[in-house]
């Protein structure tokens, strides 16, 4: 905590003057936005009188529960309260959330634990620990009642946060009670028992969320609409090329324009306008003179990249593989062989907010407000750019406007924030990327190409099974020590054989899956659902595809194959009734099926589509089963199983990142469209936990969507639809 | 060059030098501290920057704050005292936000939509709910603009959701 009083003695003079000024301001104008005004120019010191870390009770019953992982909209905060609550057996109607910053993280050593929140583990990775807080909580609460009245604590019941003891009639609250506990000591976590879910209250119920309320009212303030005293905005230009490099730019012609403080030359690469404001600093960008070269990558277009992933597909060589048997021996010596290549292009993230940062950097100190998926990667890129020690600086985290996997580990606007304010010490910069900034500089999801292959005996069963997966690999990327020996797993996510994860659900005669890395100069990263996106749709596609040519129902065949992985058909099952598989359907609509498994939770889908002659298809139904082992929110597992089906049709239907001259061609949504509410089916929901595992719920449902929907379309056409986005193939989404 | 302007927003008047070309998004957040109206593409595709300029939705972004002249501007912050508007109602109680950024944009077109058209169609929705969300929140968005207007109960649309899971008995 000696880092946070520093800091409130650097800012605490600073701190008054504003709050001061946001008053008066505030009623001088008659508007409120005095809270905005005030928003604080240091981290926000934790509650005191902690029980223990993750839960505070304060006198007036009012009990804090402390959230590590970041809200980007999936309702981390609320899932993860509602486990801590149901430990403690507090009064759900008092609860609210507070989050350590990774400078209060790390002053404490790391007791929070891990602050990244990707790949669905925002629950599953921390249920466990968040809940024996919970639990140890009211151990001590109970346990200093029952010093207090001296009595046996086995006598004592709470039921939402009143301890009483009914053999005497004594009642206490947790408030009343609390400083007592707090001295106590906290039990060993080791034997605490949980509960199990069938006893859950408050955990496994569809609480309301803990954060609606000001997201309707424009109360709510996003990093984006941070407002400091003093503070300066800046607008970035990279070279629309990745790669290139600035040779020269004049200042002088914006040195006149209003508010204008300066350019900034990031790097070689990057450049900003500082101004009073962010409009006019972005319009002196615009108009500010500059000169780039294109560095080797100015002719490298989508079609280029198609071509070296094609000619992965049948490169010799040592790739990484999973081999069972010999597929190619069986697949050559069937009665019937099948064969078909996929792609998917690179697709931008677009959040609705994007991409920003604030910075200040202040006597030897360093603080950012950023909206991040990982707040210690926020504070490292923090330390690293400033060159200050991690001690001597913080982040505060402002909850997302979307995240998706594109405000994780690359914290490439901290480093760009970083590079303004040492040239404007003491003044906060506000660093906005515009919408064509953010498209054309994302981590793409990657692009890839597959080769899929099998054979089926007389009886139409498959004798062997082989894919090929090309393309760029974001460990090479981002995570490049991930990589041994040119061999990287993870672009074959969904087709692992380790159970608990992100295995695939069916057992082949002979199987080999192979990852051939073919790196463009355009850089990738992960996105909502990673590479179980493009492997769900060329899995279970060309299993559509593989039962058809064998004369089988698509739900049959798939169950043929599912013998080991009762997981997997428990989905597939419940989806399939859930979505009255095999009745009958009106004239012209059409059935598509799809199983797959992410982020340790099992998704299936069922979509039900007539297809005009114009290539309108129309979603009439669209049903998804998921088993994510416990359901901590019902109400907002639905929720993101909704909002994955959205953004899974957005990638089907429209979404491509083009690559035109080594740079990416669709900078806006005119040219990168998305979803709108009138193309959006309703999403039918079965919830299927098994209760013997914990599995992600942001993340696992979108690799279903797109298999689900254009088998659909291959029952309605006859035809397979192998390359994305449908659009470019004459498709609507109506 | 810079212009005096008069602009009355919320029901008050306000007064600011600036240059005609400013879009009105950014007179409101930067000028005026008004940032409940969002900037999301600055070429009026996504709608989080929609305010009311005579009680019609118009994309912020994409106006001149000269153009705005005499017109009545209403912004989110302006839209109920207290978050009692019966959109605003219908979206808390359905839990319709994820990230929340789009959602005073699609707040402000809900309540307007049901200014026009009290007991709006599906297709009524699906015409005038136009704004993007990335998070997904559709299906939601229509069910709490019925919920507003009247159409169908909170209770009603929350039991879709709430629906406790099934198939697997509890451990």
């Amino acid at each position: 905590m000696k880092q946070m009083d520093s800091l409130a003695r650097t800012f605490g003079r600073r701190q008054f003057l504003i709050s001061s000024a946001g008053v008066a301001g505030g009623l001088a104008l008659g508007l409120s936005w005095s809270e905005n005004t005030q928003a604080q120019l240091t981290v926000p010191p934790l509650s005191v009188d902690e029980v223990n870390l993750w839960v505070v009770i304060q006198r007036d019953e009012t009990c804090v529960i402390r959230i590590a992982r970041s809200e980007m909209g999936q309702g981390t905060r609320t899932g993860l309260a509602q486990l801590v609550a149901e430990e403690l057996e507090c009064d759900w109607a008092r609860v609210r959330t507070e989050e350590p910053s990774p400078g209060q993280n790390l002053a404490r050593g790391r007791a929070w634990g891990d602050m990244s929140t990707g790949g669905s583990r925002g629950i599953r990775t921390s249920h466990d620990y968040v809940r024996r807080g919970g639990a140890a909580a009211r151990m001590m609460l109970m346990q200093a009642a029952a010093n207090q009245w001296n009595v046996p604590l086995v006598e004592l019941r709470v039921v939402a946060g009143v301890i009483q003891h009914e053999p005497s009639g004594r009642k206490t609250s947790y408030g009343q009670i609390a400083d007592a506990a707090a001295k106590l000591t906290p039990p060993d976590w080791k034997t605490i028992v949980l509960k199990k879910p069938a006893e859950w209250r408050i955990a496994g119920h569809s609480m309301p969320r803990l954060d609606s309320a000001d997201k309707v009212d424009g109360r709510k303030v996003f990093s984006i609409d941070l407002r400091l005293p003093n503070m300066l905005c800046a607008a970035v230009m990279q070279c629309p090329v990745f790669g290139g490099k600035i040779i020269r730019f004049d200042e002088r012609a914006i040195a006149a324009r209003r508010g204008v403080k300066g350019v900034v030359k990031i790097n070689e690469s990057t450049l900003a306008v500082v101004a009073d404001q962010w409009w006019r600093a972005k319009t002196a960008l615009a108009a500010l003179p500059m000169e780039w070269d294109w560095g080797p990558n100015a002719q490298v277009s989508s079609q280029s990249i198609a071509e070296s992933l094609r000619e992965g597909l049948s490169a010799e060589g040592d790739f990484w593989q999973r081999k069972e048997g010999d597929a190619p021996a069986a697949i050559a010596a069937s009665a019937k062989q099948l064969e078909a290549i996929y792609s998917s292009p690179f697709l931008a993230h677009a959040t609705m907010e994007p991409m920003n940062c604030t910075v200040l950097i202040e006597g030897g100190r360093a603080q950012a407000w950023v909206p991040t998926q990982n707040a210690e990667a926020s504070i490292a890129a923090l330390s690293e750019a400033t060159g200050f020690p991690l001690g001597q600086c913080d982040v505060q985290k402002m909850d997302l406007g979307g995240g998706f996997g594109r405000r994780g580990g690359t914290q490439d606007y901290i480093h760009q924030a970083v590079a303004v304010a040492q040239k404007f010490p003491g003044q906060p910069i506000k660093l906005i990327w515009s919408r064509e900034e953010d498209m054309g500089h994302d981590f793409y999801r990657p692009t890839s190409m597959a080769k899929l292959s099998a054979g089926l005996d007389s009886n139409g069963n498959l004798t062997g099974f082989q894919v090929r997966v090309s393309g760029p690999s974001i460990n090479a990327y981002l995570t490049p020590a991930a990589i041994k020996n040119n061999k990287d797993t993870r672009q074959l996510q969904g087709f692992w054989a380790e159970a608990g994860d992100a295995q695939l659900g069916y057992t082949f005669p002979a199987l080999l899956t192979e990852y051939v890395m073919r790196n463009s100069h355009v850089p990738v990263g992960p996105w909502r659902g990673v590479n179980t996106n493009q492997n769900g749709i060329y899995m279970e596609c060309f299993i559509e595809e593989c039962a058809r040519a064998a004369g089988r129902d698509s739900l049959e065949f798939r169950r043929s194959l599912m013998g080991k992985h009762p997981k997997h058909l428990g989905v597939l099952n419940a989806v399939a009734q859930k979505a009255d598989w095999g009745k009958p359907l009106p004239a012209g609509v059409y059935r598509g099926l799809a199983q797959f498994m992410g982020y340790a939770s099992y998704s299936a889908a069922v979509a039900e589509v007539s297809v005009s002659s114009k290539g309108e298809v129309k979603i009439h139904r669209i049903v998804f089963a998921l088993d994510c082992g416990h359901v901590v929110n019902p109400a907002q597992v639905r929720a993101q199983i909704e909002g994955g089906a959205v953004m899974g049709l957005s990638a089907v239907f429209n979404g491509e990142s083009t690559v035109d001259q080594g740079r990416i061609k669709e900078l806006n949504f005119d040219t990168y469209p998305i979803l709108k509410l009138k193309e959006t089916p309703r999403v039918e929901t079965v919830l299927v936990p098994s209760f013997d595992f914990w599995g992600g719920v942001g993340e696992p449902t979108i690799c279903v969507v797109g298999p689900a929907v254009l088998n659909a379309i291959f029952a309605a056409t006859g035809k397979p639809q192998r390359n994305l986005p449908l659009r470019k193939f004459g498709f609507t989404l109506v | 060059m810079e212009q005096s302007l008069k602009l009355t927003i919320n029901g008050v008047v306000r007064a600011i030098h600036v240059e005609p070309e400013m879009p009105l998004l950014w007179a409101l957040r930067e000028q005026l501290g008004l940032t409940g109206t969002k900037f999301g593409c600055g070429i009026a595709q996504c709608g989080a920057c929609t305010v009311y300029l005579d009680g019609r939705p118009a994309r912020s972004c994409s106006i001149p704050v000269s153009a705005v002249g005499k017109a009545k501007i209403t912004t989110i912050e302006g839209l109920s005292k207290d978050g009692s508007h019966p959109v605003q109602k219908a979206w808390v109680a359905l839990d319709v936000p994820q990230c929340g950024y789009c959602q005073s944009g699609q707040v402000m077109v809900a309540a307007a939509l049901l200014k026009r058209s009290p007991r709006p169609s599906d297709a009524e929705i699906d015409e005038a709910m136009n704004n993007l969300c990335r998070c997904g929140t559709y299906q939601r968005i229509r069910d709490a603009v019925h919920v507003a207007a009247g159409q169908k109960t909170v209770q009603q649309v929350q039991a879709t959701y709430a629906e406790r899971p099934v198939g697997v008995s509890r451990a």
